[in-house]
C-alpha cells in the first residue's frame, strides 16, 4: 500500500516538473520580446538624453562633429515603405482574387506556390539582383523617360542615378507582394461559398460577385496583410540597403539616391566608435522596434478579431 | 439590355486586368530565376566550392569559409533555439486555451515581426561587447531570436492537429501526463514538427542583416567559434557591393548556391510534411 501512493505522487511530481519545464521554456519568448525593448532603450539612453526631440527633426547626421539628426533616414523609410505599399497591395490582391475566383484549383496551386517561392528567396538575393539588374534597368530605360518628359514634376526630377528611391520602393514591393497575397487568400477563401452564390444567384457579374459579397467579407483581413506588409517593409535591410543610394537627403524626387533607417544601422553600425554615435544608431534601431510592434500588434489584433468572429458564425 | 453588356465587358475588364496583375507578380521571380541560374553557372567551378575567396586582383577563390561558417551557425542557432521552440510549443497546445498561452503565442507573432536587423543589435549588447569580440556565437544567438517564435509557432500548429482520443487512451492507460505529452503527442506529430524545423533552418539560412556585426565575416579559415566567422549570405552582400568583377561573379556563384541549399531544405520539409 504505502509503495502505492509513494508512486502515485512520483508520477504527479514529474508532470509537475515538466509542466514548469514547458512553462518556462514557452516563457523565454517572452523573456526575449523585453529583453530586446530594454536592451535597445538603454543603450539609446545617451542620445535620447543629449538630443531630445532635435533627434527626430533634425536633419544633420555628422559623426565627425556629433551632430545625430535621424530625419532624413526616418523619412526615407516611410516614404519607400508607403510606395511599396501603394504598388503592392493591387497586385497582390488582385493575384488573391485571381487564384480563388478565377483560375482553375490546378493552375491556382502553380501560382500559389510560385508565390510562395518569391518568399523564400533571401533579401540579400533580391539586393544583389537590384544592384546589378534592376537599377541599371531603370537608369537606362524608365528614369530617363521619366525625366526627359515629366522633368518638370518634382517627383521625377534630376539625373537618373539608378539606385535611388524608386529602386528601393520597387524591390520592397517585389519582397512584400507574398506577404499581402498569402494572407489576402487565407482571408478570400474563409468568405463562406454561400455569400458567393447568393450574388451569382441574383445575376451578378464575376466582378459584381467579388465587389459585393468578396471584398467587403475580406475587408478587414486584406487590411491586415497590408499593415504586416508595411511593417516587413520598415524592417526591410539588406534589399535596400544596396540599391536605394545611401544617401541622406530629404528630396521629392524618387530618382534621387535616399537613405532608411535599417540601412544606416547596416551601414555604420560595425564601425561606430563613439559612444554617441553608437547610442544614435542604437535610437533609430529603437524607433525602428517601436513602429514595427505598434504595426505588428495593431494587424494581429485585426486579425484576431475577423477570426473570432468568423467562429461566432455571425452571417 | 445595354446595361447587361457593359456590365459584362466590366466584369471582362476586371479579370483581365487580374490576370495582368498575377503576371506582373510572377515576372520578378522569372527574370530573378533566370538571372542568377546565367551569372552563377559561369562562376561555379570545384574551386568554387574548396577554396577561400582570392584578393580582388586575382581571378578565381569561392566561398568554402562561408559555407563551412553558415553551416556552423545553423547548427548551433539551431541547439538554442529547437528545445526552446518545441517544448515551448508543447506548453502552449496542452494549455491552448489558457490565457498565458495567448498571450505567449501573441508575443512570438510579433517577436517573429521585429526587424533582424534589431535582432543583430541584441546580440551585439548581449554577446559581442561583454566578450569584447565579433564572434560565431553572437551570430549563432541572433539566428536563434529569430528561429525561436517560428519554431514554436509551426510546432504548435502541428501538436494541435493530434487527435484529442489519442491523449485520452494513452492516459487512461495510465500514462502519466508528461509521458503522453512527449511519447505520444509529440511522436505523432513528429513528421510536421520536423517540416516546421526545416522551414524555420531555411528561413534564417539566408538572413544576412542580423549577421554583419555579430559573426561579421572573415576573409579566412576560422574555426574559434569566439572569433569573427565568415558566412555565405555575408559574403555574397561584401562581394556585391565591392568595386571588383571578380568579387561580383563570386556574388552570383554565392547567390546560385545559397538558393539551391534553400530550396531543397523547403522541399525536403515539403516532404516531410506530406507523410
Amino acid at each position: 500500500m504505502p509503495e502505492k501512493t509513494f508512486k502515485r505522487n512520483d508520477l504527479l511530481k514529474g508532470d509537475y516538473i515538466f509542466r514548469l519545464c514547458t512553462l518556462l521554456f514557452a516563457s523565454v519568448i517572452l523573456v526575449i520580446l523585453v529583453v530586446i525593448v530594454w536592451q535597445m532603450t538603454k543603450e539609446s539612453l545617451p542620445a535620447i538624453r543629449k538630443f531630445r526631440w532635435d533627434f527626430l527633426v533634425s536633419s544633420d547626421w555628422n559623426p565627425v562633429d556629433g551632430k545625430f539628426g535621424a530625419l532624413p533616414y526616418i523619412y526615407g523609410s516611410v516614404v519607400s515603405s508607403i510606395l511599396a505599399i501603394i504598388i503592392a497591395t493591387p497586385l497582390g490582391v488582385a493575384t488573391a482574387l485571381f487564384i480563388t475566383e478565377i483560375s482553375s484549383r490546378r493552375i491556382g496551386r502553380v501560382i500559389s506556390s510560385l508565390v510562395e517561392l518569391l518568399a523564400a528567396i533571401p533579401s540579400v538575393i533580391y539586393g544583389l539582383w537590384g544592384i546589378f539588374v534592376m537599377a541599371p534597368w531603370l537608369q537606362q530605360t524608365i528614369q530617363p523617360w521619366l525625366s526627359d518628359h515629366l522633368g518638370s514634376i518634382p517627383f521625377f526630377a534630376g539625373a537618373p542615378y539608378g539606385v535611388s528611391m524608386m529602386a528601393g520602393a520597387l524591390i520592397l514591393s517585389i519582397m512584400i507582394l507574398p506577404i499581402i497575397a498569402a494572407i489576402s487568400w487565407e482571408v478570400i477563401l474563409a468568405v463562406p461559398q454561400s455569400q458567393r452564390e447568393a450574388a451569382i444567384a441574383l445575376g451578378a457579374t464575376k466582378w459584381e460577385m467579388i465587389r459585393i459579397s468578396v471584398l467587403p467579407y475580406a475587408k478587414s483581413g486584406i487590411l491586415g496583410a497590408v499593415i504586416l506588409g508595411l511593417g516587413r517593409a520598415i524592417g526591410e535591410t539588406m534589399a535596400v540597403t544596396m540599391v536605394i543610394g545611401n544617401n541622406p537627403q530629404i528630396s521629392l524626387s524618387l530618382l534621387a539616391p535616399a537613405y532608411t533607417m535599417p540601412s544606416v544601422i547596416a551601414n555604420e553600425f560595425a564601425e561606430a566608435t563613439s559612444t554617441l554615435h553608437y547610442s544614435a544608431l542604437m535610437e533609430i534601431g529603437l524607433l525602428l522596434l517601436g513602429i514595427t510592434l505598434l504595426v505588428n500588434i495593431f494587424a494581429r489584433l485585426l486579425i484576431a478579431s475577423i477570426s473570432r468572429k468568423q467562429k461566432g458564425g455571425v452571417h | 439590355m445595354r446595361s447587361l453588356h457593359l456590365r459584362h465587358f466590366k466584369s471582362g475588364l476586371v479579370v483581365i486586368s487580374m490576370i495582368i496583375a498575377t503576371i506582373i507578380v510572377l515576372l520578378p521571380l522569372c527574370f530573378i530565376f533566370v538571372n542568377i541560374i546565367k551569372m552563377g553557372l559561369s562562376s561555379l567551378s570545384p574551386e568554387f566550392f574548396t577554396s577561400i575567396p582570392k584578393p580582388p586582383d586575382e581571378s578565381g577563390g569561392g566561398v568554402a569559409n562561408g559555407l563551412v561558417g553558415s553551416g556552423i551557425m545553423l547548427v548551433i542557432s539551431s541547439l538554442i533555439g529547437l528545445p526552446i521552440g518545441i517544448l515551448g510549443a508543447v506548453y502552449l497546445s496542452e494549455h491552448r486555451h489558457g490565457t498565458f498561452a495567448s498571450f505567449i503565442r501573441f508575443c512570438a507573432d510579433v517577436l517573429a515581426g521585429v526587424p533582424s536587423i534589431i535582432t543583430g543589435m541584441v546580440a551585439y549588447v548581449l554577446v559581442v561587447v561583454p566578450f569584447k569580440s565579433f564572434s560565431a556565437i553572437a551570430g549563432s544567438v541572433a539566428l536563434a531570436l529569430i528561429m525561436i517564435p517560428i519554431v514554436l509557432r509551426t510546432a504548435e500548429e502541428q501538436l494541435k492537429m493530434v487527435p484529442d482520443t489519442l491523449r485520452e487512451a494513452s492516459l487512461a492507460l495510465g500514462v502519466p501526463h508528461w509521458r503522453t505529452s512527449l511519447k505520444v503527442i509529440l511522436k505523432s506529430a513528429m513528421g510536421g514538427v520536423i517540416t516546421g524545423i526545416l522551414l524555420s533552418v531555411a528561413r534564417i539560412a539566408g538572413e544576412t542583416a542580423p549577421l554583419l556585426f555579430t559573426a561579421l565575416g572573415n576573409q579566412f579559415w576560422n574555426w574559434k567559434l569566439m572569433q569573427p566567422m565568415a558566412a555565405l549570405p555575408l559574403q555574397i552582400f561584401n562581394f556585391a557591393i565591392s568595386p571588383y568583377d571578380g568579387w561580383h561573379k563570386l556574388a552570383w556563384g554565392g547567390a546560385l548556391v545559397l538558393v539551391i541549399i534553400m530550396f531543397s531544405i523547403n522541399l525536403a520539409a515539403k516532404s516531410f510534411g506530406r507523410r
